[in-house]
């Protein structure tokens, strides 16, 4: 991982980046750059190694080749999976194991009513569950935020929500916004540019080119699992 | 009424910090699916008293030889096994278990088994208060680092936490504890205690400091009132804790059930 100061335009440059787990490839060879306020989705079948390479840009496994991040890059992290439901806890207890005095303004930017901070984790909705996450990556003031999309518990109506925030956030804070989607839409709608994996890099460049059904069969091996969005 | 000999609150003293560092370092033994390995955990001990007292050294430093060996391999196990760490964890330690009362001398196999209160001194209740006081204070610092590792490793691995170093403090804090509260509740109980209070309050508690504190204080009153009542019924202090531990769990359970 390696921090440079620059006046490039790019907040991330990933050349060559390789991972392996136990004998196994995971992600092949992976070159991007990404601008500075910019929203870059990542898309792939299960199993392409989408959530590998947010820990690679994390440190939190080993790989090869090179991360480069551009300035000072202070990252917020929204993983894919957690586990709240067996743990007595209240939304305020949860933002205070971050220190910093900005609750109001990662409730107001999520837009979550302060009512709910007394409430317990396991009876938020999966949608408020979200947003407190993003609260919480949000908190310490991040210009760069990994949001690893959840692919269950999530009705179509709070993911709306979500990605209409984050469209606003990346306006507001000229936040960079990487983020694994599911959803055509998603792509096409709320980022700028698209990562397409499957192990190795299938496609990197405009997110218009997710209404190409030639380059969808190319990452999934079929039209139907992204198309339903497309209408 | 019970003549307030100095044995006597000795026993009483040692039982409540016991019970106050059992039930606050178990409330994250609970919280981590870990239950089956606290209780576990505690059979450990026994191979070490045997040894201490078969080759005539302190049975308490056998036994936390033998548990701080225990919370190595199930630190390592946790973090390498593809099986379950508490399947592999429980065919270890019941093993651990029958070794134990193989070669655990007869005449001193109960009292290794179920513990004797009675034979705590000045020197084990100050060891025990400072042992236990240094615990929970350590706990302290890394509490909400293990409850962010809880809900998600990534999360907390990404905020600069090591959670696979302050898992293995965490599992050598209880190795202690255990080890600290097998003179006066036993070897076979004691991993009991690191439970039953933590359930019980997670029962009834909404966050997380009700929590912790809740589990505290019914550790404190399972040990406190157990001690207290093995003196007037002359039964040993172990079952009488761990009997009224399930009983504060079972009203835990009632009061659940008005409240939701």
């Amino acid at each position: 991982m390696v921090y440079t100061e620059g006046n490039s335009d790019h907040i991330l440059k990933v050349s060559n980046l390789s991972v392996k787990l136990e004998k196994q490839i995971i992600l092949d060879n992976i070159s991007f750059k990404l601008q500075r306020g910019k929203t870059l989705s990542i898309v792939g079948p299960n199993g392409a190694g989408k959530t590998m390479l947010f820990r690679a840009l994390l440190n939190l496994v080993p790989y090869t080749g090179k991360i480069e991040w551009n300035g000072k890059v202070k990252i917020g992290y929204v993983p894919q999976n957690f586990s709240v439901s067996e743990i007595p806890i209240s939304v305020k207890e949860f933002l205070a194991f971050k220190k910093s005095n900005n609750v109001e303004y990662s409730f107001d930017s999520v837009e979550l009513e302060e009512k709910i901070q007394n409430k317990r984790l396991n009876v938020l909705s999966g949608g408020e569950l979200h947003k407190l996450l993003v609260a919480w990556a949000l908190k310490d003031n991040p210009n760069v935020l990994l949001f690893d999309e959840p692919t269950t518990f999530m009705d179509m109506g709070s993911v709306e929500i979500i990605y209409e925030m984050l469209n606003k956030l990346e306006k507001e804070r000229k936040i960079t916004i990487l983020l694994i989607t599911h959803d055509a839409h998603v792509v096409r709608d709320y980022s700028d540019y698209m990562l397409a994996l499957n192990k190795k890099m299938i496609f990197f460049g405009e997110s218009s080119k997710i209404s190409d059904p030639s380059l969808l069969k190319e990452i999934y091996g079929s039209h139907t699992i992204l198309s339903r969005h497309l209408h | 009424m019970i003549p307030v000999t100095e044995t006597f609150l000795f026993s009483l003293l040692t039982g409540t910090f016991v019970g106050l560092a059992t039930g606050y370092i178990g409330s994250l033994m609970v919280l981590k699916k870990m239950a089956l390995v606290g209780d576990a955990l505690s059979h450990v001990a026994l191979p070490g008293l045997a040894l201490g007292l078969l080759f005539n050294f302190d049975p308490f430093l056998g036994a936390f030889a033998f548990l701080f060996l225990a919370a190595v391999v199930t630190w390592h196990l946790e973090r390498n096994s593809k099986l379950s760490a508490e399947t592999i964890v429980g065919v270890l330690f019941v093993l651990a278990l029958a070794v134990g009362i193989l070669i655990t001398p007869e005449p001193e196999l109960l009292e290794a088994l179920f513990g004797d209160i009675t034979k705590v001194g000045l020197i084990d209740t100050v060891l025990t208060a400072v042992i236990s006081i240094l615990a929970i204070f350590t706990t302290k610092i890394i509490y909400k680092k293990i409850i962010l590792g809880i809900i998600s490793e990534e999360l907390a691995i990404s905020s600069g936490i090591k959670v696979s170093r302050i898992n293995l403090l965490y599992l050598l804090l209880v190795a202690l504890i255990v080890a600290v509260g097998i003179k006066s509740i036993g070897t076979l109980l004691v991993g009991v205690l690191v439970i039953i209070p933590a359930a019980s309050a997670k029962n009834i508690s909404s966050n997380l400091f009700r929590y912790s504190l809740l589990s505290s204080l019914f550790g404190v009153i399972s040990s406190f009132f157990g001690v207290l009542l093995s003196s007037y019924v002359e039964l040993p202090a172990g079952p009488l804790v761990v009997l009224l531990g399930t009983s504060i769990f079972v009203i835990s359970l009632f009061v659940n059930k008005i409240l939701s």
